[in-house]
Order: C-alpha cells, then structure tokens, then sequence
C-alpha cells in the first residue's frame, strides 16, 4: 500500500477532527455512555469522511480502500477505543453491503444520508442466541404481500440507542439447514414494533452505545431487501472483511500510542535508583512489541492491497482482524504492568486501551471464529488439503 | 540603531540592543524618528556605550510605520558607512529591519543572542529547539536584530554622548496610513502560547485562595495562569487550565509552580519551560529537582510577597 | 480582485526537531512535513476573502524543492485556483525567497500578496518585508484582521504596544498572525479535486533571481541544557536571580 499525499492529508484531516472536535469531549462521553453520533458524524459527513470507499453516486469519493485504510488509521489517535468502533460500525459494518447491492432507490434512501452524516446507521447480526455463530440467528422475516413482517432481537447493537436504521440479518425462508435462507433488510427504527431496549454497561468502550434491540412483527416495505433473498449470508460474509479490515487498521494507532505512553512513563518513573525504562527487561519488551506492530501493520496493508486489486482477501483479513486483536490484549497487558499502580487507575492511557481493545477478540467475530476462517482457508479442516 | 519610542519615551529593549552592538564593537549611534526627537534621543545618548544619538525629525514620522521608516534608514546607512545596522527582536524591529535589509539588498540576521565577531552571530531557530552560528557578509553592511532576552540592558553613561539633528532626502511613501493604537487588552495571554505562566497547585486550598493568591502574580508578571491535575481535580480553578502530561503541554520562558509537588504527570508538561520556579513548602518535592530555582516555605507568604516586589 | 499566497514546507508543528550530531544541521529525513501553519492562517484569509466575493482568483506560490509540491496541493485543496513553484534544491534564504516572488508578483500582478509572518524552521519573519520593499508597496505585518473596501485594506496589527491599526492601498502585503482566523479542515472531496488543479513549474534562473549570497550556516547546535538549579532563601534572592536571566 502506498501512503500518496491524497492518503496523507485524508489522515490528517481526520486526525485533526479526532484531536478538535473528540478528544476533548471523551472524558465526558465516557462518564455518560454516550457520544452525540448524529452530531459527530454530520461533522465528519460535511469533510467527506464517511464515504471514502462508497460511490460517487451517492455523494462518496469512489476512492479505492486504501484511502478508507488510511482513514481507519487516523481514526486510531482517539482516546478511548469507543469512537473508532462506533464511527467505523457507520462507514464500515453496516454500509458495505447497501453500497454494493442494494437498489438505487434504497441507496438513495438510506446509503446517501448515511453517508452525508444525517442518518446514523447500526448493524443487526448478532442476537441472544448467535454471536459469532451467524448462522444461528432466530430472528425472521415473513414477506406479507409487499412487505416484510420482521420479529426477533438484535444484541450488542452499537449505536443501537441512537441509529436511525440498522442493517439487519434475518431469516427468510423456512428452510434453516443451510445459509440460504437469510437475508439482509434496511430497517427503520423508528418503525412500529422497534423496541430499543435501554444501553449496556460494558467493561470497555464506554463512550459508545450499545443496546439490545427487539422487534416485534417490524412492518418494512419489501424494497427495504439488499440484493435478492437468499443472499443475506452471503452479503454479510462480504462485508464482514471490510469490517474486519478496519477494525485491525483502527486499533494500530492506540497499540503506537501505549507504547509511546509507556516509554515516557517508565523512562521518567525511576525505581530502584534508574528510571524503570533503563532496565533491558522493559526496553526489550516495548522494541519487541513494537516489531509486532509494524508486522501487524504491513499484513494490513497487505490485505488491502488484495481488497483494492479485486482479489478475495478472506484469508489476510480474518489473519489482520485475528493478529490485531490478539496482539492488543498482550500489548495492552504488558505495557500496563511496567506503570504498576499507576497503570490500574482507571483514567490513566493504558487502562483505558486495556478496557477498550479487550473487545476487539470478540466482537467482528472472535479470534476462534477467525481461526476457524484461517484453517478451512488453508485446508487444515474441512476440505484437507495435501501439502 | 535604530531606537524605538513611544509618547516621548525611549523602549527598554533599546539599552538591550546597546548591549549587543557593544559586543559587534565600534561607535554605537542610535537613530530616532520622530515629530520633534531631540529629547527622546537624549534618552538614548544617556545610555552607556552610545556614542552619538541622532534624530529625524518629519511630520511623517509621528507613528511607526516601517513603510515611512525604511526608507530613511537606508539612506542614513548608505550616507553614513556604518557596518551594521541594528534594532530589537520586537514587533517594531521586525516590521522594520526585513524592509531595510531588502533594500540594502542584504539577507537579514534575525534574533541575534550570541555575538562571536563582527560577522558571526547565534541565533534561534525552531522556536529555539536549535541555535544555528551564522557568518554574515560584513559589505555592504550587516543588518540584525537582537533577541532582548538575551541581552542584559546597558547601564547610564557617566557623561551623555551628542545628540545630532539629522535630515535624509528619502521620498517616504503615502500608501500608508497610520489609524488608531489601542492599547493591550488586559486579558490574560493564552496558556498554551504564553511566554510566562504561573501554576497553582492543590496547596492552594480552596478556589477562592487559588484565585486570590495566583491572580495578582500573574497580572504583576503578565502571565497565563494554569493548574496541577490536583488543582483541577479539587475543583479550584477549570480544567482548560491544567498543565501536564494530560492536560497542556507548554513552553513559556518562564515557569512558576506554586505550591506543586510535580508529579512525572505535571513535569511532563513543563520540561521544555526556560525557566523554572518553584515555591513549595515540602524541600523534598520532586519539583525542586527541575527547577532553576527553588524557593521553600509558605506560598500564602511568599507568592505574594513576589507578586508585590516583581 | 486577485490573491497571491506564498507557503512553506516545514517540518511538522507537532515533530520535536533532533540536532544532527555533527552540527550540520537538524534531521529531517522521514520527518513529517506540513504547511507552515502561519501560511495556512494566509491561505485561509485568502479563502475566506474568496467566499465574501473580494478576491476572485487565488494563487499559491512556494519556492524549494521538488517535495514542495505537496504543500501546493494543499494549498489547492484550502482552495487555491492554481499554483506556481518556483524549483530550486538548495538552501533558500529569505532574500532569495522574496526577490523570487517579486518576480512572480510581476508576472501575476496580484492586488494582494499574502503570507504567514514567520515560518516555523527558520523563524526569520522577514520574506513579507522584503518582498513588499523590493515591489516598493505597503506591508502590513502580524495582521490579526483584515478588511478590504475597494483599492484600499485596514489592517489590525499584533504590536507589542497593542492593536495597531493601519490603512494601507493595495497592492500591498499582508503577513498574518495566529489570531487572524482559524483554518478550516481540508475537506476529503477538496482533497481530491486539487490533484486536478494546475501547478506551474518554474526555477529560479527563469525568474532572474540569483540563488547565491546571503549568510553562511557555519553550525546549528542544541541549546544549552537545563543547568543545575539553585536553592534560593528568600523572594529577593529569587528576584535578583530572575532579573540577573533577564526574565524580570
């Protein structure tokens, strides 16, 4: 992936609106489990922040994805781990799908101001009974003449309090042996039968949102359907790399920034007669994760290059969104144990990204469900492959 | 030189720019524009090292505009063979000198706080993160200013020099005007950009003491006034205040802690102050380790004490 | 009404700047580099005149190396109409930089020239003078607004004394100060469009300006280091110690 002036000014408009206009006001949306998303994201839509990836048509710059890659990456300096995911649920999670199969007209309807930052968007997938295990789900959609009867519940809807839709994946068919039966529905939830269910109290990412959501015979008009019925899973599975993807890229910034946090600290926390950075224990560690994460970074531009050639990129994306996870939880914990007491408080850096990168392993899929990706992609189960 | 003045009063930084030049060596004339200059350049021939002090006097020259300026000082420079051609690092010199230099076609020292030779000069660069020695071409002169801070101001002469009416035939420009002054808004600088900044500390007590306390040193020095996280924390003063590792990080010329332990938190955000001063009942603050200098005992006796003889 | 702008490449507001060990000068290689950000408070001024419909066209200029392209297409993403580079790969002083530019005033006759009154690096805050004297026209420094009502612009000064407010006719050169305004974000579609946006090549030769002269950097050191402080006694010690630095 190569960073071009256009990718390094799109990163530093972003990083200058992380810096102005969230930084400053996370303290307080932390304490209120809350950020004002419509007001956020009609800032971000009024720079064109939101539609990098998406097409021209509906008010996106039609950019390849290493221009969204670079976005993701700024997004990365916030402070807290909350914002990345929420904005990114937005431009990543919940658009993808709308954007390559939806019709115009629903385009038109739900794509383009979401897009514009005047609609603020949520993804329905995972329920009480099927997080990771898509295929699970229970919620379901009956088509009545020229709509769409829709009955269920969504959980860990992030945004969930506040979107003004969600993308929902719903079974449609009668038959729930395979994958065929789900589809993917544009819902309002403003609709009648939409009950959002008060916000979670999570461990981490905290300034963001997150409900459960229950639907009881939801009327949508059948042209709410992305694509053609059937496809849902399919659908979902396509845009779950671009989900992937960007979560692996929003999460590099905050792993630099602990590092960097930790050296300042440990190279001014002196113990024992030296600062705690002069032991070779502590400055060995911090070098080691440091390489990890430039390793972890050239694997996610290296994804994207795939994903920007057209190629199916499912292997290095579930391998970025798996390294990515994983290595933020070691890093985050090691990096905290060199603050000692310091690093235990709740306000200090380094606990905050150990709250709020301790998600990153479940949510989008759990590094077991990404493990299970990797292995079947390389033949090691289901269809063995011969070495 | 060229001598700044206000309302019949020579600047400060003038005796400070003497300094230098006595430094650079030779005869040393200072040169004031104005409506009627004879006493303000008495002022300025009173000054030790001074040679000779002259003054312009026109109509024009009632305010300073570098526009009207310049272009008597080029022709007093060509007239009168000097080597060099100075003024004070502030607004009035910088406005200034850049007009003069280019029209003696010479590229410009600017803020000079070392002189080595004649031609040889240190300056900042990089907001002073760097001082670069540079070598000036002494023909057809030499055109600096000085940096005030660095300079001490040149004491009184035991005996005045001259003071010399002066008249250039230099065609001043009228494509600039002179409107209105207004003075300093006695709104405290900013924090983040202040060249001098007085914190307070959770010592302080309450809000009301921080307020009584820090207020009159910081209006006596000209100062922004920012917090430890305690401070903040404990609700004496807001949280746009708060200097540290999470709050501002800042680089004033000078620094005073009042009653701050110095938390690693804090100092990180004042390591790059020029100067720092501590004030603090505890001689085993941490504080006292950064500070040029430190001062112990009560801040309720010793913040105000400074506030007043500052 | 036309605006010329001249920008800066410098390295990063936000990078701390490493000496060399040799002296030499301070690394910049895989630094971060940025508009000066004086210069984009210019660009910005220069906009804002464009949506009030006084200027209507703007030009962005910078004088350096190839790099420096960059810093243009920023400037045509703020909102410049088109840019001129004057090319040179050596060391560029402020005299060069404004007789440079005085040669692209005389091909572009702008009715204003706009600029930051100091770049960051060098901190010289001399080019908007030098450039205004060598056209022969007003300058108006550290400006911290700007209106302009026909040929003519009053312009507020940052001074030392206070606000100083001047009138000056245009053509004229405005250098501008931090509180001018504060520059917008680069919008993304903004971002894009100005890679379309011409920028014109020419060299210092072209404009018949001599690159040689000016001083000679024999050396750039780090500044002192925090020496040991001192214990001072009482508040006149401690006067005595800060008016001994000159901070009193």
């Amino acid at each position: 992936m190569q960073m071009t002036h256009e990718h390094e000014q799109i990163a530093e408009t972003t990083r200058k609106f992380v810096a102005e206009q969230i930084n400053p006001h996370l303290k307080d949306w932390e304490r209120d489990g809350m950020w004002p998303a419509h007001e956020v994201l009609r800032a971000m839509g009024k720079l064109g922040l939101l539609g990098i990836a998406k097409p021209e048509s509906v008010g996106g710059l039609g950019l390849d994805y290493s221009y969204q890659v670079a976005f993701a990456e700024a997004l990365g300096t916030c402070d807290s781990g909350g914002l990345p995911m929420a904005i990114g649920v937005q431009t990543d999670m919940a658009t993808p799908a709308l954007a390559n199969f939806g019709s115009a007209e629903l385009q038109q309807e739900y794509l383009a101001p979401a897009i514009a930052g005047e609609m603020v968007a949520a993804i329905g997938v995972s329920e009480p009974g099927a997080g990771s295990d898509v295929a699970g789900i229970k919620t379901t959609a009956r088509r009545v003449g020229d709509e769409y009867v829709i009955s269920g519940s969504k959980l860990w809807i992030t945004n969930g309090t506040q979107a003004d839709w969600v993308c929902l994946l719903a079974n449609t068919g009668n038959d729930t042996s395979g994958h065929g039966n789900k589809s993917l529905i544009v819902v309002p939830l403003d609709a009648k039968g939409v009950d959002r269910h008060q916000k979670l109290d999570k461990l981490g990412q905290r300034a963001s949102d997150t409900a459960m959501i229950f639907l009881d015979e939801v009327r949508v008009p059948a042209r709410n359907l992305i694509g053609e019925e059937g496809k849902g899973f399919i659908y979902q599975m396509q845009q779950f790399q671009h989900e992937r993807l960007f979560l692996s890229a929003s999460i590099v910034a905050a792993m630099e920034r602990v590092i960097k946090d930790t050296a300042t600290y440990t190279g001014q926390r002196k113990a024992f007669g030296k600062p705690l950075l002069d032991n070779q224990v502590v400055h060995f560690r911090l070098s080691e994760l440091y390489t990890e994460l430039e390793a972890l970074r050239a694997l996610i531009y290296r994804a994207t290059d795939d994903v920007v050639a057209g190629k199916d990129a499912t292997l290095l994306c579930s391998m970025a969104k798996l390294k990515s996870a994983r290595l933020a939880r070691e890093l985050t914990d090691a990096c905290l144990q060199y603050w000692g007491g310091q690093g235990f408080m709740w306000e200090s850096s380094v606990a905050q990204f150990y709250r709020d990168l301790r998600l990153h392993s479940i949510g989008g899929g759990a590094d077991e469900v990404m493990l299970e990706i990797i292995s079947k992609r390389l033949g090691f189960v289901g269809k063995r492959r011969t070495y | 030189m060229v001598g700044q003045h206000a309302e019949g009063k020579l600047d400060n930084g003038v005796a400070k720019v003497v300094c230098a030049a006595k430094a650079v060596g030779g005869d040393i004339e200072v040169v004031v524009f104005a409506t009627a200059g004879a006493a303000v350049a008495g002022q300025a021939a009173a000054i030790e090292g001074v040679t000779k002090a002259l003054h312009v006097d026109r109509a024009e020259n009632e305010h300073p505009l570098a526009a009207v300026l310049a272009p008597q000082v080029v022709a007093l420079a060509k007239a009168g063979g000097y080597t060099h051609v100075l003024a004070a690092g502030n607004t009035f010199g910088k406005d200034l000198l850049p007009r003069v230099a280019a029209l003696l076609d010479v590229q410009q020292v600017s803020d000079v706080m070392a002189v080595h030779s004649t031609t040889s000069f240190d300056r900042p660069i990089y907001a002073g993160n760097a001082i670069v020695t540079v070598e000036a071409m002494a023909a057809p002169c030499v055109v600096a200013t000085v940096r005030l801070a660095s300079f001490q101001a040149a004491g009184t002469a035991g005996a005045a020099a001259p003071v010399e009416a002066v008249s250039t035939d230099a065609q001043l420009p009228a494509h600039t005007r002179f409107v209105s002054l207004a003075a300093q808004k006695s709104e405290r600088p900013d924090l983040q950009s202040a060249t001098r900044v007085v914190s307070g500390g959770r010592a302080l007590g309450s809000a009301e003491k921080f307020k009584e306390v820090m207020e009159p040193l910081a209006d006596k020095l000209g100062a922004a006034i920012g917090a430890s996280r305690a401070a903040v924390d404990s609700g004496y003063c807001a949280s746009d205040m708060q200097v540290g590792q999470t709050g501002k990080i800042i680089a004033p010329e000078l620094y005073v802690a009042c009653g701050i332990s110095g938390a690693i938190q804090h100092l990180a955000g004042i390591k790059d102050a020029r100067t720092i001063v501590a004030i603090n009942k505890d001689p085993d603050a941490p504080i006292f380790e950064v500070a040029d200098f430190g001062l112990v005992g009560d801040l309720f006796q010793l913040v105000p004490e400074f506030a007043q003889k500052a | 009404m036309k605006a010329l702008v001249s920008v800066k490449r410098v390295v990063d507001y936000n990078v701390r700047i490493q000496v060399k060990p040799d002296g030499s000068g301070v690394a910049t290689d895989g630094v971060k580099m940025s508009m000066n950000p004086f210069d984009e408070i210019a660009m910005e001024e220069a906009v804002r005149l464009k949506e009030k419909g006084v200027v209507s066209e703007i030009v962005a200029v910078t004088v350096g190396s190839a790099k420096c392209v960059e810093t243009l297409r920023t400037a045509l993403a703020f909102g410049a109409d088109r840019a001129i580079h004057v090319v040179e790969e050596g060391e560029v002083q402020p005299l060069v930089a404004a007789k440079a530019l005085v040669a692209v005033c005389g091909k572009e006759n702008p009715d204003l020239f706009l600029l930051g009154k100091q770049a960051i690096d060098d901190d010289a805050n001399q080019t908007g003078q030098m450039v205004a004297a060598l056209l022969d026209r007003p300058q108006a420094t550290f400006a911290s607004k700007v209106e302009i009502a026909g040929t003519k612009a009053t312009v507020t000064r940052e001074v030392d004394a206070g606000l100083q407010t001047i009138e000056i006719d245009l053509p004229a050169v405005i250098t501008v100060d931090l509180r001018l305004n504060e520059p917008r974000y680069l919008k993304l579609p903004d971002i894009m469009k100005a890679k379309r946006k011409p920028v014109e090549n020419t060299t210092l030769g072209d404009l018949g300006v001599q690159a040689a002269g000016g001083l000679k950097i024999v050396k750039t050191a780090s500044p002192a280091a925090r020496s040991k402080g001192v214990m001072v006694k009482t508040v006149d010690e401690l006067i005595a110690g800060l008016k001994n630095k000159g901070l009193l």
